[in-house]
């Protein structure tokens, strides 16, 4: 059923109104990193058990990404951050 | 049979009689009965036929935990089977049936299984039915099915509606017994938001069955004094019918409230049950605990009855349980029954107490018998006696009632939801759960408390703790703190020596041999034996039945039960109908529909519509005498080709993108250049994934320095969205970029052919020759003598001269009625997405047919569009890895039949000629196919290895699901105007 997820934006909202992406602690490389450091950001991913950093769209709510922190296990969620606060400039 | 209703007592509203059926009989109870407590006032013991021995049963518990007496009740769509007697409330008309029974309830031929028991024992499904294979699918399974059922569902609609919604609160009180009632109580004078929930049609839980006085008030005198102030207060909300089901992440709730489950005349206008979710800061467990069956010979024959039932039939709704009872217990519950029954001038033959070291505190008539058991209950379909064993001697007792007590389970599967294991308590002889969790306390009889003043501190005092932590500053307990008085409990999993069959389980009809046996099996862990003897698997889910099949696990094997442990709880703690949980999507609410604002022109004009994700699209207009969609759409094409036709374009996916690094933005996640696209043009832009892969393809054009309109394929529109705004906020936040989804505020148009300038021109105001709007142009314009302004682009799917013309959504029927007039003596028609597939595959344009998410540029002749110049776009790096250079790569490529007169689907797979068909020598597929009027045979585009190298090749088309090979010829993927000279025109 429903968790909620506290958006920086809207408040704690349900989790339907939101799409998860995936690991948040990859960072995009560098046109010329390699193709080891490519391989590495788009094919592999950690799955660890407990806390997990991701990148979360509230879609169904002010359209932002958000990067929220939660236990894989608990599903306890510690945080929740625009992913433009913390993303890399450009 | 005569009326076992007492005279006086009970909360019941006797001048209101309710008339009812059951299994066609009229039988009457009053306005406060379940059907469980007016069947019995009305002599009816006998409700069920068991699930596998289709043994007599009876009513045996008065609540939620109820195993036996589940009857199918209402008619028609409302029809619902497996109904709990004991949680149905009476209402005027109700029809109840009885289950699994044939072709009468007191005579049921499938109680011949009872003979066959030896064979039905615990495994008797792996054992027996283990070979032929065969045999399972056609004998075996029919057979077991139709013998071993429950009740059958109806095939009509549901005529009801139902709802969902949500609730915010401080504190969530789950069930209203004292711990409940004192826990509302106690936040709600704080001032904390309280929602108390109880699956009872009143508050009170166990208050409204006891009798014993608490100081100085009744159970009754206290319920009524508390929920006044309750109801006074504006804090607290108060949920009756509700059944809190489950415990979920973030410290939401699952209720299901019955909110006309009672009534006999359904108000349309109001849902037949409401599905809660209930956001709780926190919440308080006040479920209370469950009394324990005990396990003897002939333990389910109908008369047997959970003490703490009896009590509540007696106290709550006047009802004697028989003329003689006999009470077996092992605790204080077995005695209070006995002084109710005897304070109502009931007779009660013998208390049977399995302790021989009971507290001798009983001053009523009744005769105790201290360490002794019910060997055997006797009868059939009614009790007539029991046969106790006392210190080495038996003795015959007549009754036709017995109050059993095994004990308390408390109610913890709520506090287990979220991985807590419960733990075995020597003291209590139960399992507990963790008494406090993040989010929620338990309180009460559900914390393996005993009596109600305990509870009622108990909840008091959990309440005040929690909305302390809240910061509700000074919150005083409603009840003062007491100790609990408990009286020692000796647990008795089963009696040695019966001759009878000794249910555990009643509802799977599993007894104590088969747990002894599964055992012996090895089949003795609690999981195990779960599944191995079905204990606990029934639509009750053993919640009278798990304890004791524990204690027995235990005993046979010779450890604690806290060495057995319990099986996982989980969700829902009672079963939840379908139409709940669906709520209101069904039937048109399923889904949205999406409609063009070009939809009534299009019906209007004799669209035949093709529903695409949720969009309806007008798929061709047939016209009188057309008699198949082939006719129409060839006609379209040719008519487009020759003329002109308008086609309605809106659901394309359209973004509005502004900032002053709009352009470098785009630039990034296009894989060609956009940087220095001029204000006034569109171009055609491929979007690749980070692995190199095309993602989606579309149009943009600047309408000014800042502000790009970007469109998307119809498929992608929501997809593309999201990945911008990914891109804009989470990769490179640093650039000034925003996004609008406008899709739904344009009604856009395709307005293509020879003639499509001439018609155009009628209605735009500025100058759209050649000269002055070429191909790719993309303006602003007026229309109608600057009435209405609109964006025009020469842009073309088709391959003729054509034009896009986007207006705003609610002027999208009027533009196109004058576009259809002005276009009348020019021949216009109006054409869908059939005939533009057959002209973009004519052309050789791509859809997301070809962009099927294994393709990279180059595999599609744009390896020239990716630029080499660009520092950075998303999909550069990995477009350079050895995979995707290879030249054996499958790719685009035109595929004709020789024969014209043959043909081949999309699909089907391309062999070299003479080759076997063989998945090896597979050389590619179609990926798009149709039949061109303009070329008079069937078409194709196809994905094949170093396809443009292979033009003029001959080869087989290989369908292999019709194992059909058709002779082709791999050609140029333009099949129509090369040189595009009518695109220019
Ligand atoms: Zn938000």
């Amino acid at each position: 059923m429903a968790s909620l997820i506290a958006c920086p934006h809207c408040g704690p909202r349900p989790k339907e109104e939101f799409t998860v992406r995936g690991d948040a602690g990859i960072t995009r490389p560098e046109p010329d990193a390699g193709a080891d450091a490519w391989h590495a950001y788009v094919y592999l991913r950690d799955n660890p058990r407990g806390r997990h950093r991701e990148h979360w769209h509230h879609t169904s709510g002010c359209r932002r990404w958000l990067i929220v922190e939660r236990d894989t296990v608990t599903h306890a969620i510690y945080s929740a951050v625009d992913a433009a606060a913390t993303g890399e400039t450009a | 049979m005569s009326s076992f209703r007492l005279p006086s007592g009970g909360r019941l509203d006797r001048s209101k009689p309710l008339d009812f059926t059951f299994d066609g009989k009229p039988m009457q109870g009053l306005a406060g009965d379940t059907v469980a407590s007016a069947l019995l006032a009305n002599g009816r013991q006998l409700v069920g036929r068991s699930f596998k021995y289709h043994r007599p049963r009876g009513i045996l518990t008065a609540g939620a935990a109820e195993p036996n007496a589940l009857l199918t009740i209402g008619d028609g769509g409302r029809t619902e089977p497996n109904t709990r007697a004991t949680v149905a409330e009476l209402y005027q008309g109700l029809i109840a049936k009885s289950q699994n029974r044939w072709p009468s309830i007191d005579f049921d031929l499938g109680a011949v299984n009872s003979l066959l028991a030896p064979f039905l024992g615990a495994g008797f499904y792996y054992k027996t039915f283990m070979w032929p294979a065969a045999f399972w699918e056609k004998v075996y399974e029919p057979i077991i099915r139709k013998a071993a059922g429950l009740g059958r569902a109806t095939y009509e609609a549901d005529p009801d509606s139902y709802e969902k919604c949500w609730a915010h609160c401080d504190l969530l009180v789950i069930g209203s017994g004292p711990a409940g009632l004192a826990a509302a109580l106690t936040a709600g004078r704080a001032g904390a938001r309280v929602i108390l929930a109880d699956e009872g049609f009143e508050f009170g839980g166990s208050l409204l069955s006891e009798t014993a006085p608490i100081a100085t008030q009744t159970p009754a005198e206290l319920l009524s004094r508390t929920l006044a102030e309750l109801e006074s207060l504006p804090n607290v909300r108060l949920l009756t019918r509700t059944t809190v089901f489950g415990w979920y992440d973030g410290n939401v709730f699952g209720g299901i409230e019955r909110v006309q489950k009672h009534v006999g005349t359904i108000d349309a206008n109001r849902p037949m049950e409401r599905l809660w979710r209930f956001a709780a800061k926190k919440a308080i467990l006040a479920s209370g605990a469950e009394e324990r069956p005990m396990v003897f010979g002939g333990n389910d024959i109908p008369g047997v009855m959970m003490s703490g039932a009896m009590r509540s039939y007696l106290n709550r709704q006047a009802v004697a349980p028989g003329r003689q009872t006999v009470i077996f217990t092992n605790g204080a519950s077995g005695y209070r029954t006995a002084a109710d029954l005897e304070a109502r001038g009931l007779d009660v033959a013998a208390i049977v107490d399995s302790r021989a070291d009971a507290p001798k505190t009983w001053d009523g008539k009744a005769r105790v018998i201290s360490g002794g058991v019910v060997m055997d209950a006797k009868g059939g379909k009614a009790l007539s006696g029991v046969t106790i064993a006392q210190a080495g001697t038996l003795e015959v007792i007549k009754a036709d009632a017995l109050a059993m007590s095994g004990g308390w389970s408390p109610i913890i599967h709520l506090a287990c939801h979220r991985g807590a294991r419960p733990a075995w308590s020597d003291a209590k002889s139960a399992f507990l759960a963790p008494e406090i969790q993040d989010g929620l306390s338990i309180a009460g009889s559900a914390a393996g408390l005993e009596t109600l003043e305990a509870c009622l501190a108990d909840g008091a005092e959990k309440a005040r703790r929690l909305v302390t932590d809240l910061g509700f500053a000074n919150a005083d307990r409603a009840f003062a703190a007491v100790a609990d008085r408990t009286e020692p409990v000796k647990p008795l999993w089963f009696v040695r020596g019966s001759k009878g069959k000794a249910f555990v389980d009643y509802q799977n009809d599993v007894h104590v041999r088969d747990l002894v046996s599964a055992v012996g099996e090895g089949y003795g862990h609690v999981e195990l034996a779960k599944r191995y003897t079905t204990n606990g698997m029934a639509t009750d889910q053993g919640k009278l039945s798990n304890m004791n099949a524990i204690g027995i696990l235990a005993e046979a094997r010779k450890v604690s039960p806290a060495a057995v442990g319990t099986t996982t709880f989980r969700p829902f703690y009672t079963p939840l109908s379908f139409g709940a949980l669906t709520g209101a999507s069904k039937g048109r609410h399923f889904q949205p529909v999406r409609k063009s604002p070009l939809h009534d022109w299009a019906k209007k004009n004799g669209a035949i519509f093709v529903e695409t994700g949720l969009w309806y699209r007008s798929s061709w207009f047939p016209k009188a005498g057309e008699t198949t969609w082939r006719e129409s759409v060839d006609r379209e094409v040719l008519n487009v080709r020759k003329n002109a036709g308008i086609c309605d374009v809106s659901t394309l996916g359209k973004i509005e993108i502004f900032g002053r690094d709009a352009a470098e933005f785009l630039n990034r996640v296009y894989c060609n250049a956009f940087l220095k696209l001029p204000v006034g043009k569109a171009r055609y832009g491929l979007m690749l994934r980070e692995d190199g892969v095309i993602y989606d393809d579309g149009t943009t054009s600047r309408l000014s320095e800042n502000h790009f309109f970007m469109t998307t394929t119809t498929a992608y529109a929501a997809g593309v969205m999201n990945h911008l705004e990914f891109c804009a906020q989470a990769l490179w936040p640093g650039l000034d970029v925003q996004f609008a989804s406008s899709t739904d505020q344009w009604a856009q148009i395709a307005v293509a052919g020879p003639k499509s300038r001439a018609i155009l021109q009628t209605i735009v105001d500025e100058d759209i020759s050649d000269a002055a709007f070429p191909f790719l142009g993309a303006r602003e314009v007026s229309l109608f003598g600057g009435r209405l302004s609109a964006r025009l682009f020469r842009i073309s799917f088709s391959g003729e001269l054509a034009y896009e013309l986007a207006v705003p959504a609610g002027y999208g029927e009027a533009v196109a009625d004058a576009i259809m007039d002005a276009g009348a003596e020019h021949g216009i028609c109006p054409y869908g997405v059939e005939a533009l597939g057959v002209m973009r595959i004519e052309k050789g344009h791509v859809t997301h047919s070809e962009i099927n998410g294994t393709v990279i540029p180059s595999d599609l002749g744009f390896a020239k569009m990716v630029s080499v110049t660009k520092p950075d776009f998303i999909g550069k790096a990995m477009l350079s890895r050895e995979g995707m250079l290879d030249p054996d790569r499958l790719s685009l490529v035109g595929v004709k039949p020789v024969d014209p007169k043959t043909t081949f689907k999309t699909g089907a797979h391309i062999l070299t000629e003479g080759a076997t068909p063989t998945l090896q020598n597979d050389q590619g597929y179609v990926s798009s196919s149709c039949y061109s009027p303009n070329l008079g045979s069937t078409i194709g585009l196809a994905l094949v290895r170093r396809g443009p190298q292979r033009y003029g090749e001959q080869v087989t088309v290989w369908n292999d699901l019709k194992n059909e090979y058709t002779k082709a010829v791999l050609c140029s993927p333009v099949f129509f105007d090369p040189e595009n000279g009518k695109l220019h025109g």
